[in-house]
């Protein structure tokens, strides 16, 4: 379980994140919404490390970030896994060998050890004939997969996800949505994805946080958020014609 | 002849030319690489795998640069080779008269001062445009504008070192 409480964070003297206090469950599929530049991004950092806080604290299984000895971090660090919205895979490399690369560099297992498990984990996430291939070579999509099997090779306690599904085409997106979660639950991680796209949050939000403005102006999961009468939320999620029709529907079908 | 082209390729062409030129081969390729991993976040994914970046992405290129005297010593060579065949047979001095002033007034040391030059400016090379490169913000187009501005700071450190290394050892 990860906790956030009372996070405050500036870029120089601009608020980026204001009070912002959350948990995000293990075995749970855990959703950070909002429009752009509400936070999501920043908050993500923040709870990765990548950026420092000003006030607050974030804490791991209740093991607080900032009291970690660097060792202890190094040890979180390798606990966790993360897919980035352009997939960060290294451009020089094949996608077995980015799926191999954390295990090389932060494990002392045998190339054949670590070239069963890339295997393991390529299968997992079904990417078929694509070993030898550069990222350049695959589709977006499949550089999401490759993403996603590079995050779980090291059999994380912590998933990150940043828009794992921006630039996919609506059925990918599905895809790899499912796939999150089903690894989520399959090996009972804590993941924490990053998103405004709102076929995720209607699938698998699990758990959803919605920032506003560098605040928690929400929280609920999937099904509460169809009777929510915060405003915010509302205006956010059904802006579209499609969404406010599906949402209509789904209350009408409750009164019923 | 043979004095003016050894003097001129130990002392300055060998080292300082050919360092301002690697500025911009090498050291615009170092920015636009480091740089390019950076807007791609591929530096955060090895920070979030836990992976010392410094040592991963910097460490290996002061390393292989500290083997660029062997460059100099190549460049020297041809340079003076390059003054040879240009002398000789552009028919400005006879091959005898370019030797006797190859071995004219030769003193040691300003082959020791050239190599000190180039083990700085082999340090230089490497870490200026790997600071550019890695805390580079932005960007495709700043990739670009980082290489430039890493190469100019370079050629600048290069000049500035030399002339406070040369001020140093020579006088």
């Amino acid at each position: 379980m990860i906790q956030a409480s009372k996070i405050y964070k500036s870029f120089k003297d601009t608020p980026v994140l204001k009070d912002v206090s959350a948990s995000f469950d293990k075995g749970k599929t855990n959703l950070i919404i909002g429009q752009s530049g509400s936070g999501k991004t920043v908050f993500l950092k923040c709870l990765l490390g990548l950026h420092g806080i000003d006030q607050g604290s974030i804490s791991y299984d209740g093991t607080e970030l900032d009291k970690m000895t660097p060792q202890e971090r190094i040890q979180l660090r390798q606990d966790i896994g993360m897919v980035f919205q352009g997939s960060a895979l290294f451009d020089s490399m094949s996608v077995e060998e980015n799926i191999m690369f954390p295990m090389q560099m932060l494990t002392n297992k045998s190339e054949g050890e670590i070239r069963d498990r890339a295997n393991t984990v390529i299968n997992r996430v079904n990417l078929i004939d694509a070993n030898t291939k550069l990222p350049s070579e695959i589709s977006g999509g499949m550089q999401k997969r490759v993403a996603i099997a590079r995050a779980i090779v090291m059999n994380p306690k912590y998933l990150f996800c940043d828009e794992p599904n921006s630039g996919l085409d609506p059925k990918t997106s599905i895809i790899i949505d499912n796939l999150i979660q089903e690894i989520t639950e399959e090996y009972q991680i804590t993941t924490v994805i990053n998103t405004h796209d709102m076929n995720s949050v209607m699938e698998i939000g699990q758990k959803i946080i919605f920032l506003e403005n560098g605040t928690k102006a929400w929280e609920g999961d999937k099904e509460e958020i169809f009777s929510t009468d915060n405003k915010s939320v509302s205006d956010f999620v059904y802006s579209s014609k499609l969404f406010k029709r599906v949402r209509t529907a789904y209350l009408n079908k409750r009164k019923d | 002849m043979g004095f003016a082209t050894r003097q001129s390729v130990i002392l300055e062409f060998a080292p300082t030319f050919i360092s301002v030129i690697m500025a911009g081969k090498v050291g615009s390729y170092i920015t636009s690489s480091i740089g390019t991993m950076r807007v791609t976040e591929q530096i955060d994914a090895l920070e979030v795998m836990g992976i010392n970046t410094y040592n991963y992405l910097i460490f290996p290129k002061i390393v292989a640069l500290l083997f660029y005297p062997f460059v100099i010593t190549i460049a020297m060579f041809l340079g003076v080779f390059g003054g040879y065949v240009a002398c000789v047979y552009g028919g400005f001095s006879s091959s005898e008269e370019f030797i006797e002033g190859i071995q004219m007034d030769f003193i040691p040391f300003h082959v020791t001062y050239s190599f000190v030059k180039t083990f700085l400016f082999a340090l230089l090379l490497a870490t200026i445009p790997s600071y550019h490169g890695y805390f580079l913000k932005g960007g495709a187009l700043d990739v670009g504008k980082a290489s430039t501005t890493s190469f100019v700071w370079t050629s600048v450190a290069i000049i500035v070192v030399n002339y406070i290394i040369t001020q140093i050892l020579l006088t």
